[in-house]
């Protein structure tokens, strides 16, 4: 505990001193520092915990009556830790060398530590109370950061859309901590365990749970934020954010879960089918964008909503009383966050340093840059095969052990939970199979071919600052899918938190099979070892020639005449029209001869068109109704007052929520 | 040691099936055709010739055609054969499909790298196929764990040895995953092997800046990917045999010969679908997956 406060102190004093100091290096020095310092200082207590299993808490004096600020930490919390003290030390390096260049970026500098430490907060909050406050200051420092270039009109527009849905998930938070505080008397976490089981009120404050949490952690359709903030943020932040951040929402579900009662079956039916939403419309709408950010904020709504699929079967296995399901629902999910974290942070870095070299994030406009930028490439190929969930790399681990939970659904369960045990395995293969023609697409249009607008070389990969946390997390990835074990002894650990009583018997097949993978892609790698040695010594004594790409005899190939990205995925778009249902601005040719005319496709999800932006359309429409009411005459507004105040009182009397 | 053994017969026969096939094309449309041989004749030649690269390209283009070879090695481990399966554990099924995909992954890959509009074309087309036949594929998984009560390759197609395999649910797996081998291998109603206009072409198009060794890799894979996929939908029919002997080779042998001439005639009596439409063919084997389900369920599997 006084690992955390003190990491948390290094942070407080971080940002103070880089809003102190006026020179760009000393601001740098401060906020960075502290961040690297902090993080690698809470690291060891939250492994501590999760090796000693001792958890600890502390609650400080009651401030008003009936409140008590309390923090501590269990398993759970610890094990999210993890992945956030991780991630933001390596962030902290890789800004180092970010924002060298970069003078205008500092304004915001201060808030990425605090950040840090809201974020730290957030898991370590034991009551509702600190929870919404410690949640409403990472709200606004990640608002900060996302506006830090405010001087662009695009920016300014996507931090208050930002602001305006965090600030509306917030109110359903408020609504479920203060339900719950008012049936149980306390805002204190370990007290709401106390709540009676009433199926109705359980499902109305995980709902509530769900659009609040939900909202963070971008599930479909509440993930509007999502697309717009991550472009518009500084890549370093974006991977904070996409990495870590958006992981707070699940925590909180996660949280809500352990002291829920019971959840009712429509519940986690509901919970399912977002999921699948998320997944299967996520890597859609990723597949159809031109911007490099934006697509890999649509990523994040797909590992997100697998992360939830795998919560859902969990709970559905708990349900059900099968609890080799229950285990792999669970543990695969909590797997995912962690994996997730890795390759998505590695992902944002990667685009970061595109990004700074080429000032370019529109992919049509790239190509080439393995070339140039080699341990970029490669790192992001890495990266790119691990979120595909392929072999032999950590996500395809991690989405195995949901299959694995899928398929016994799909093999054990009753009919109800059956047919949703293979409407999520159909959405995930799917998933899978677009996310694959999606990062080629990515791969493919910025790192391989030929560039497409001329650039002035030489393009830069930056300073080891940069490098070396990338080549960090791209061990990892493979670390982690060759050695699934190696994770373990954190997951076991936080299982029993969210109430799993497994018996060690039922764990014995999964875990084996985690073993064989080490063995199995030993023999892949040996396999692939050996092919590329039997393809050696068929080179040899041969000439290599090289010659330019065939061009159907096409006389003056050009680097445009490459396949685009919008291309690329247009089967796709035209196929799902009905989803995809991209808009085209274009002038047809008119005359002998015609001017010169544009063609510009964008598309705009389902979500923002058809349900949001009538929505706020409405909304509005309703709201100048009301300012209309508004005649700043005392006596209306003391009516008002009134009648708002009695009909609370009749509510009180007669419902009584 | 069976691995051992699995791996040269696979090595040695595969290109037979692929010339049976063709000398069955030749047959109904009234040729001589081709030597049954002629594919080991072309591989031999390949691996013989010298490489010439894309300017354009990277080391992408080499790793490619290895890494696609080397999953198709490994995801023939996974699969009975003849007797057990060199390797096997509870939830392999999961990694054989996966294992397809990365073969996949990096074939796509290849097809961008070198930076012609054609390659593109190819690899576009081929991604969208890939994506829309994992829905049939996975359905079909499913249906194959929820009736054999397992999520192993091996024991799924080891179980029904006592009883007969000709159920309905199997008949339409079968279905299933015939067309499935026609669409993942290239063949005629969605891709059409012999084409030569690359504005047509979806595998060919991926390739077409191959040649030498590296083009000898991938036909070769090819030809491994074809067995794989004939022995996978025969074997739903004619379970493998339980242990490893002449007989079970030469089981073996005739059910994918058979295979192979089934192929030969739809390739020759079918017409190939227009590129829009085949989404909608990949939509229908997915629904006729879904039936196979249904089936499945309403006659309680095992």
């Amino acid at each position: 505990m006084i690992l955390l406060a003190a990491s948390t102190v290094l942070f407080m004093s971080g940002a103070l001193g880089s809003i102190l100091f006026q020179r760009a290096a000393l601001k740098k020095i401060w906020a960075l520092g502290s961040v690297l310092a902090g993080s690698l200082l809470g690291l060891i207590p939250a492994f501590q915990v999760l090796r000693n299993k001792i958890t600890f808490a502390y609650s400080f004096k009651e401030t008003l009556p009936g409140l008590k600020f309390q923090f501590g930490c269990d398993e759970l919390s610890a094990f999210f830790l993890i992945p956030l003290l991780g991630l933001s030390a390596g962030i902290a390096l890789y800004a180092f060398g970010y924002l060298k260049k970069e003078k205008h970026l500092l304004g915001s500098l201060a808030c990425f530590p605090l950040l840090v430490a809201a974020m730290m907060g957030v898991l370590v909050a034991q009551d509702g109370f600190s929870f919404l406050i410690v949640w409403e200051i990472m709200s606004l420092t990640s608002f900060f950061l996302v506006t830090t270039e405010h001087g662009n009109r695009e920016v300014r527009f996507s931090g208050w859309i930002y602001l305006v849905t965090t600030h509306c998930a917030t109110l359903f938070l408020l609504v479920f901590f203060i339900l719950l505080f008012k049936k149980t008397g306390s805002f204190a976490f370990q007290d709401f365990t106390l709540l009676s089981s009433k199926s109705y009120l359980t499902g109305f404050l995980f709902l509530a749970a769900l659009i609040g949490f939900g909202t963070k952690a971008g599930i479909f359709p509440f993930h509007i934020w999502l697309p717009h903030a991550h472009p518009a943020a500084p890549s370093y932040i974006s991977a904070l954010m996409s990495g870590i951040m958006i992981k707070t929402g699940i925590y909180g579900i996660l949280r809500a879960v352990t002291f829920l009662p019971p959840l009712p079956l429509w519940c986690i039916e509901s919970l399912l089918v977002l999921g699948i939403l998320s997944t299967v419309l996520g890597v859609l709408y990723a597949l159809l964008q031109h911007d490099l950010k934006r697509l890999l904020a649509y990523h994040s709504i797909e590992n997100i909503g697998i992360i939830i699929i795998g919560i859902g079967l969990g709970l559905l296995g708990r349900h059900t009383h099968n609890a080799a399901i229950e285990f792999l629902g669970f543990a695969g999910a909590l797997f995912h966050i962690l994996n997730h974290t890795i390759f998505k942070g590695l992902l944002f870095l990667g685009a970061g340093n595109i990004i700074q070299a080429t000032h370019e994030r529109r992919i049509d406009q790239l190509g080439g840059l393995l070339k140039f930028m080699p341990l970029t490439g490669i790192t992001f190929i890495i990266a790119s095969l691990a979120i595909c969930g392929l072999p032999p790399f950590n996500g395809f681990i991690s989405e195995w052990l949901i299959y694995m939970g899928l398929f016994d659904g799909v093999k054990d369960l009753p009919r109800g939970p059956f047919s949703f045990c293979i409407a999520s395995l159909v959405g995930i293969a799917f998933a899978g199979g677009l996310a694959i023609a999606c990062f080629t697409k990515v791969i493919g249009v910025v790192f391989l071919g030929l560039p497409r607008t001329k650039r002035e070389l030489p393009l830069q990969e930056g300073s080891w600052l940069k490098r070396l946390p990338m080549i960090i997390l791209a061990i990892l990835c493979f670390v982690l899918g060759v050695m699934p074990q190696l994770v373990l002894p954190f997951i076991l650990p936080t299982l029993p938190v969210l109430g799993l009583k497994v018996p060690a018997s039922a764990l014995n097949l999964p875990i084996q099979s985690l073993q064989t993978f080490s063995v199995t892609f030993m023999i892949l790698i040996g396999i692939f070892i050996l092919i590329a040695l039997i393809y050696k010594a068929l080179l040899l004594n041969k000439t290599k020639r090289l010659a330019p790409t065939w061009d159907c005899g096409l006389r003056e190939p050009s680097a445009r005449m490459q396949y685009t990205a919008s291309s690329y995925a247009e089967p796709l778009s035209t196929f799902f029209y009905f989803l995809t249902g991209p808009t085209v601005h274009f002038q047809t040719l008119k005359g002998i001869f015609p001017k010169t005319t544009s063609f510009k496709t964008h598309v705009e999800d389902l979500a923002e068109r058809n349900l949001w932006t009538p929505f706020v359309q409405k909304t509005v429409e309703i709201m100048s109704w009301v300012r209309k009411q508004q005649q700043n005459q005392i006596q209306n507004y003391l009516a008002y007052i009134f009648v708002t105040l009695i009909l609370l009182l009749l509510w009180e009397v007669w419902v009584g929520i | 040691m069976l691995a051992g053994i699995q791996i040269i017969v696979l090595l040695t026969f595969s290109p037979l099936f692929v010339g049976i096939i063709t000398k069955t094309k030749a047959f109904l449309v009234g040729k001589k055709g081709q030597p049954l041989l002629q594919p080991y004749y072309d591989l031999l030649k390949l691996f013989k010739k010298d490489v010439v690269y894309s300017t354009t390209s990277s080391p992408v283009l080499k790793i490619a055609p290895l890494v696609g070879f080397s999953t198709l090695l490994m995801s023939f481990l996974l699969f009975p054969l003849f007797g057990k399966a060199p390797l096997h554990f509870e939830g392999d099924i999961i990694l054989f499909a996966y294992l397809l995909a990365l073969g996949r992954f990096w074939a796509l890959l290849a097809a961008l790298d070198v930076g012609s509009s054609f390659a593109g074309m190819g690899a576009s087309r081929e991604a969208t196929i890939g994506a829309l036949s994992e829905l049939a594929f996975f359905v079909g998984l499913g249906v194959l764990a929820y009736s054999s009560d397992s999520l192993s390759l091996d024991s799924i197609f080891l179980w029904k040895l006592g009883h007969s395999a000709w159920q309905p649910v199997f008949l339409l797996l079968f279905a299933t995953f015939f067309l499935l081998l026609l669409t993942e291998n290239s063949r005629m109603p969605i891709d059409d092997p012999n084409t030569h206009l690359e504005l047509t072409m979806i595998h060919e198009a991926m390739i077409l800046d191959y040649g030498g060794v590296e083009l000898g890799f991938i036909l070769y894979r090819s030809t491994l990917k074809l067995f794989l996929f004939m022995t996978f939908a025969v074997s739903l029919l004619w379970p493998t045999l339980l242990s490893f002997s002449l007989a079970s080779l030469v089981f073996l042998f005739f059910k994918i010969a058979g295979v192979a001439v089934g192929v030969g005639i739809v390739e020759s009596t079918l017409a190939r679908i227009r590129l829009l439409k085949i989404p909608q063919f990949l939509i229908a084997n997915f629904m006729l997956a879904l039936l196979a389900l249904l089936v499945a369920l309403s006659t309680g599997g095992n």
